[in-house]
């Protein structure tokens, strides 16, 4: 029977509710007394030297309160990268100063360099259409290739060659690596692109900045996955304002996919614009600026080799990968492409010899950073690829030769050439399930069928493995980033009983609020509906590191465990004191404070009381009141694992590619919502699909966004997807976390990108059409059809 | 979106009238316009709603022939069409998504002549007349190119008057971003030939195939055209699909078509 509440059951989503009668809290849909709006003034040029820019006319327009360019900024700080990653031959990252607005330079399309201030958004879009810029446009640094080998295109000026960094991991394994593939009887090499995509929450980036001359107070609402890191940045390191007088509240935040992890410089612009008018100034983008601004996903080109024997076992791997960041680094742009994909390597195989090269290559496009599965998707892509090519070459079977090269339960803790400790998993039972829930035996028939109505049918597999939760602060300060990755939370008691929670981390759509009231019920005994989870407000939660990575539950989640003991504990002995009895006799169940051995108890809710009205209490001993705190800093990553089979049918006349199943068996570990966690498994594979077969972020030559809108970028709708058929039965709890929980967020997209491609050239293959060996995602229907034909 | 001012007159007079103001532009069903004008990239005084007028909407028969009013959304055509004119209906009822249909007219979009609108399709197919507030247009001289027709300023499309075929068919290959035609091929067969129209896939919009016109009016069977090909020279070649493909695209979906027919 499933459960109808606590860990483990598929409770409805509380917080639907009022999302889906519009009832939700946006930035947008908050409005101040006396707000002023924003419009910004961005670059129509990729590359361009600002030598003069005329904001007089516009200054005179009706309604105008306010223009701010490049220069007011100038003396202000950069907005930094969050992790510092050295090249392998020891020189530090390039990391050039990333202004709230464009000063000197403008180096992306999109590129804010000004801000209109006005009583209406009309007026402030008017006056914008009246400044007069003077931009000598420049040539644009565009193709990653050419910005490496090109010494004339510089993004900017102290910066020859465009690197960021040239990373090697683990540069001490290289000759090794190197020997091995001298050595090796089979080598299957592979040239691919991972897309640039853009992330499209469904609600754009916004933010009202709200300083208080009273006080002395600054507020800041914005669209934020993280609200206390967004008010550290802008706090300490962008506007020089003291951290206690910034408030930052992210409220109901309708989607962020890793964009809204950062901080933008439009915070920083709106609270300034704030201070200096004494009012409310509110910025909402339209879609045309998030296409253009927000921080774009993946975009790596990558050539990848794979050391095998006649047998397809794997002896060593090897990748050369450009990583663009874009024309400034954004926050995590460094980790990507570093710790969350050069580490993860090895996937679910036993690799022995890996060494991967990334570098970081500026261009005049938007920023690049994390987005939903964050350098992970780009590992696993690499790999699956070119395992299923070599298997191909060498005429293998490409589930055999994944079987045979999977680490083995026995095998834990396994630890990685490239510098991970897995601490558990099963990935032989996630095969074999995924082989039975997508009904392998039963694909010859299918594919007859599909046959019979002109369509070719494929297969197509991938077996993936990664890191999340993240993370441990200690390894990820060694690792070079410069935050800690711990999270918190608060658990308050009140004293009828009920219970607020305050978590360090967001929901921007998650189920947070549905899910962390099903453990803390769980664990007190106490109704869902009597707990409250509080987020997204700095002057309401403790520091917390918010929410990427898929470490809302492990790390957030295990943090309100331990705070949950620490209630507990602390009920005890106010327990033992009004039951006159010894601390270690008390017992807690079902919400119940008894005496081992007689029926001897006190509610949850008595405690509570006597905790807040302290008549019969030891005073003498222990604090009043109901309230603990826990920080949570994990002693690993999670490592969720899984298998996914694609089932594709090509229409060879016009390259049309249909998905027409899709199964995904993974490893989450403990599984504390099946409905949340299935849902987010949807989300992810339909942007993994919308990877492969849809979207792309494309540039022309000039730096132009070419998919700046819906008409020319492509994302997933519900009849380019099947129905999924997910299972997370073959879990391996983590060993590390108290709820014993891996994270679910990403793990769609990171999973099912090489199964859909290897399941097209799967159907290309059984179609007759065997020189196609690899086709660069999206696979439209015209780069299938031109994949076809040559 | 700038400021204007809207009026919405109840006869093609009125409007004809209201149209010669300066600054002013026909509005129909908005569905490219209204999105511009959001962007600002459009900006008319006046916009002279044509949805007011009754005798510019709605289905019927004319003489043996289909006659749509110009100011017909095209949910009306996919349903009010059917029994007559099923493949126009079919071709109504996948243009853009239930929103567009319902605001979206025919009138609208023949006088944007968007290269990848559907609707051109049918009318150059089906040898339709273009009915306007002055004349009588032939389909043949109604589509001068993209965004180009030879419609006049101020100009107002009433109706559109379809022949009725034995068998045709719409076939559309969505470019999967917008939804628009990648490229469409619209065949129609007659007892006087065939007529075969491919939208989508032109620099010069919309046009016929006379090839395989010739080829299907000798004999109607996929087979017909197997061995044709469609010159790439003009065809559009974007982020969606090279030359060479749409010219393939033209011929697979003529092919679908005319299997397809009914």
């Amino acid at each position: 029977m499933p459960k109808d509440g606590g860990i483990g059951a598929s409770t409805i989503r509380r917080e639907d509710i009022r999302f889906l009668t519009g009832k939700g809290r946006y930035t947008a849909d908050i409005n101040l007394r006396g707000q002023a709006y924003a419009c910004f003034l961005r670059s129509e040029v990729a590359h361009g030297r600002i030598n003069r820019i005329d904001t007089a006319e516009a200054r005179a327009m009706p309604g105008v309160l306010a223009v701010m360019t490049g220069a007011d900024f100038a003396a202000m700080g950069g907005n930094p990268a969050g992790w510092h990653i050295p090249s392998r031959n020891g020189e530090a990252m390039k990391e050039p100063k990333r202004p709230v607005l464009a000063h000197g330079k403008v180096r992306h399309v999109g590129d804010a360099y000004a801000v209109v201030v006005a009583e209406t958004l009309e007026q402030a879009r008017d006056a914008a259409g009246a400044i007069v810029a003077d931009i000598t446009e420049l040539p644009a640094v565009v193709d990653m290739a050419q910005a490496v080998a090109n010494p004339d295109l510089r993004v900017h000026d102290e910066i020859a060659n465009n690197v960021c960094f040239d990373w090697g991991w683990i540069e001490d394994n290289r000759a090794a690596v190197d020997a091995a593939f001298k050595a090796a009887p089979h080598v299957t090499t592979l040239e691919l692109v991972n897309n640039r995509l853009v992330p499209n929450a469904m609600e754009p980036r916004a933010s009202i900045g709200d300083y208080d001359s009273g006080t002395g107070d600054y507020k800041l609402y914005t669209t934020s996955q993280n609200p206390h890191l967004s008010r550290l940045l802008i706090a300490a390191f962008v506007m020089g304002i003291p951290e206690n007088k910034l408030t930052v509240i992210a409220p109901d935040v309708g989607g962020g996919f890793g964009s809204k992890i950062y901080h933008y410089g439009e915070e920083a612009a709106v609270l300034a614009a704030s201070k200096a008018l004494n009012r409310p100034v509110k910025w909402v983008a339209d879609r045309s600026e998030s296409f253009l601004s927000d921080a774009h996903g993946r975009d790596h080109v990558t050539r990848i080799e794979l050391a095998t024997d006649l047998e397809g076992n794997f002896l060593a791997l090897r990748t050369e990968t450009l990583a663009n960041v874009g024309a400034y680094l954004s926050n995590f742009s460094t980790a990507t492409p570093t710790f969350l994909h050069g580490t993860l390597m090895a996937g679910p195989y036993r690799t022995p010899l890996i060494y991967v090269n990334v570098k970081a290559v500026f261009t005049n496009t938007a920023p690049v950073d994390a987005y939903r599965g964050a350098g992970r998707p780009e590992a696993t892509f690499s790999i699956e690829r070119v395992v299923d090519k070599m298997c191909r070459e060498l005429k293998l079977d490409p589930v055999a030769v994944r079987r045979k090269n999977l680490i083995q339960p026995d095998q834990f803790p396994y630890t990685t050439p490239v510098g991970l400790v897995y601490d558990t998993g099963n990935y032989p039972a996630t095969l074999d399930k995924l082989i039975e829930i997508a009904d392998f035996s039963g694909f010859e028939a299918r594919r007859a069928e599909s046959a019979r109505r002109g369509k070719l049918r494929g297969l197509g597999l991938s077996t993936w493995i990664e890191a999340c939760g993240i993370a441990p602060s200690n390894l990820v300060g060694v690792l070079g980033a410069r935050v800690g990755l711990y999270d918190v939370a608060t658990v308050r008691v009140n004293a009828t009983g009920n219970i607020s929670v305050m978590t360090g981390a967001h929901s921007h759509g998650q189920g947070h609020e549905t899910v962390f009231a099903q453990i803390v019920s769980d664990k007190l005994g106490i109704p869902a509906s009597s707990i409250d989870i509080v987020h997204g407000d700095t002057s309401k939660i403790p520091f917390g590191m918010g929410s990427y990575g898929s470490r809302s539950l492990a790390v957030g989640g295990s943090a309100m465990v331990k705070a949950v003991d620490k209630i507990i504990a602390k009920g005890k002995k106010i327990a033992a004191h009004m039951l006159e009895a010894a601390e270690d006799d008390i017992v807690f169940e079902d919400g119940k404070f008894s005496v081992s051995g007689t029926d001897k108890a006190k509610t949850f809710g008595e405690i509570a009381f006597s905790a807040y009205v302290p008549h019969n209490y030891p005073l003498e001993s222990l604090e009043p009141g109901l309230e603990e705190t826990a920080f949570y800093d994990p002693a690993n990553f999670t490592y969720p694992a899984g298998a996914y089979a694609c089932e594709v049918e090509v229409d060879a006349e016009t390259g049309r590619v249909e998905v027409v199943g899709f199964a995904c068996a993974d490893d989450f570990g403990n599984v504390m919502n099946p409905m949340i966690v299935n849902g987010q498994v949807h989300g992810g594979v339909a942007q993994g699909i919308g990877q492969a077969l849809l979207e792309a972020a494309a540039y022309d030559d000039n730096g132009q966004l070419l998919t700046g809108s819906y008409m020319d970028y492509a994302m997933p709708r519900a009849d380019d997807l099947p129905m999924f058929t997910v299972d997370h039965s073959c879990n391996t709890p983590c060993t590390h976390n108290p709820l014993g929980v891996k994270g679910c967020g990403e793990a769609g997209a990171i999973g099912s990108p090489p199964a859909v491609v290897n399941a097209v050239i799967d159907a290309l293959h059984r179609g007759g059409h065997t020189k196609v060996t690899h086709i660069n995602m999206p696979l439209t229907p015209s780069r299938v059809w031109s994949a076809i034909q040559n | 979106m700038h400021n204007f001012d809207f009026v919405k007159p109840s006869s093609v007079a009125d409007a004809v009238r209201a149209l010669s103001a300066e600054g002013a532009q026909a509005l129909s069903g908005g569905q490219t316009l209204l999105p511009t004008m959001k962007q600002r990239l459009a900006a008319p005084a006046v916009l002279v709603s044509l949805t007011g007028i009754a005798d510019t909407r709605g289905v019927c028969l004319d003489n043996g022939a289909l006659s749509v009013g110009g100011a017909t959304a095209h949910a009306v055509v996919a349903q009010e069409a059917r029994k007559y004119y099923p493949a126009l209906a079919d071709l109504a009822g996948g243009i853009g998504d239930p929103a567009v249909r319902s605001r979206g007219t025919i009138g609208g979009s023949l006088a944007n002549n968007d290269p990848s609108a559907c609707y051109p399709a049918a009318v150059l197919a089906s040898g339709a007349t273009v009915i306007t507030d002055r004349r009588r247009i032939a389909a043949d001289d109604f589509f001068q190119g993209m965004f180009a027709t030879a419609l006049h300023d101020g100009e107002i499309i009433t109706s559109v008057v379809f022949p009725i075929p034995e068998k045709a068919a719409y076939v559309k290959f969505n470019q999967p971003a917008s939804r628009f035609a990648l490229t469409g091929v619209f065949v129609a067969k007659y007892g006087s030939g065939v007529r075969v129209a491919v939208t989508g896939a032109s620099a010069n919009g919309v046009f016929r195939w006379t090839e395989a016109e010739r080829a299907l009016s000798a004999s109607f069977t996929p087979a017909a055209i197997a061995g044709l090909s469609l010159p790439s020279d003009s065809m559009i070649a974007d982020l969606h699909g090279s030359a060479a493909y749409r010219a393939n695209l033209a011929r697979v979906l003529t092919g679908r078509g005319v299997a397809s027919a009914h």
